[in-house]
């Protein structure tokens, strides 16, 4: 294939990159996309997993009742729960080819995603100055991986986020910044779905010690 | 690059079919679903409602599980024909492997240490 494509270059004079004929997969983006977020989902499933199994094991430090305040983590839930509908009306601003409106929601979406990074680096700063931190014990460092690693791919959500902003400033809603809003919301909402997930099996079941 | 832009608008008709579309009274519906499937756990527990810590975490992981249902309807769009039901084949598997690797670990490491002798901790 790539032999008689450079065959075409070398005797129209232009570089093509497609094969005329050759059809592009439909929606292969996408999909490579869903698949990346699926393996995403198993190295969640592995911290879960050891979170799971490590999570009595306090060796005579704090226990997740005497850490985890409810109020704080009911307030990161509805920042990321808020920030997922944002991203669903950026959606439908894209779908109906308004650009201001989809980056107004966008920016409602980062400004949620940058108060939930906020409130949870606030959290983990308190627990460390308490002596909580990750060396603490087996609880906490399974906690601090887990949770830690929720938190970074929101960061990179939000650089995500903030390039694509100014993607679709510069551009406009072309197709390939549709197919980025579209991936990043996959991403977006996958976050908060591992955040349900969080919130259950580590604060509020975690309280209950 | 910009070759590759005007390539692609060319098509957009074509890529607008691709992605699945959204609507408003979507959108809605699972993030009212999701306040409610929240809210219900977290009140649960800061209020104390049941006096068995068992019950309490079994009701709260069964909402959970609802709500990861309503976000992958609602918000991910999931579905059994988009992308040919390569999208849910690829879910399936995941949750298999989800499954096996939670429960596989908290079954076996519990056991290892149900049964360790007192000599060796």
């Amino acid at each position: 294939m790539s032999h008689s494509a450079t065959m075409n270059a070398g005797e129209t004079g232009k570089l093509e990159f497609l094969v005329p004929g050759e059809h592009h997969v439909p929606n292969g983006t996408l999909l490579g996309f869903w698949m990346y977020l699926m393996s995403d989902c198993l190295i969640f499933a592995a911290l879960f997993a050891t979170y799971g199994v490590l999570s009595q094991s306090f060796a005579g430090g704090p226990t997740g009742g005497d850490l985890f305040d409810l109020q704080l983590v009911a307030l990161n839930t509805a920042f990321l729960l808020f920030s997922s509908i944002t991203y669903g009306f950026a959606m439908l601003q894209m779908q109906q080819n308004k650009k201001m409106g989809t980056l107004v929601w966008l920016a409602i979406t980062g400004l949620l995603g940058a108060a939930f990074l906020g409130v949870e680096l606030y959290e983990f700063y308190h627990m460390i100055h308490q002596g909580a931190g990750p060396q603490r014990s087996a609880f906490l460092s399974s906690f601090f991986t887990l949770v830690g690693t929720h938190g970074l791919h929101v960061t990179f959500g939000l650089i995500w986020l903030i390039t694509l902003l100014v993607q679709v400033n510069k551009h406009g809603l072309i197709a390939a910044n549709r197919r980025r809003l579209f991936c990043l919301s996959m991403f977006w909402h996958f976050l908060d779905v591992i955040w349900i997930g969080v919130f259950t099996f580590v604060y509020l079941m975690g309280s209950m010690t | 690059m910009s070759e590759h832009s005007l390539h692609d608008t060319n098509h957009h008709d074509h890529h607008e079919e691709e992605a699945p579309h959204a609507s408003f009274s979507g959108y809605m519906i699972g993030f009212l679903a999701s306040v409610f499937l929240t809210a219900i756990p977290f009140v649960l527990v800061m209020g104390d409602v049941f006096s068995s810590d068992g019950v309490t975490s079994l009701i709260i992981l069964a909402f959970a599980a609802v709500q990861i249902v309503v976000h992958m309807v609602y918000f991910l769009h999931m579905n059994f024909h988009s992308e040919g039901g390569w999208n849910m084949l690829s879910l399936l598997f995941t949750a298999v492997l989800l499954f096996i690797t939670l429960f596989g670990s908290l079954w076996v490491m519990y056991n290892m240490n149900v049964n360790m002798m007192p000599g060796m901790m």
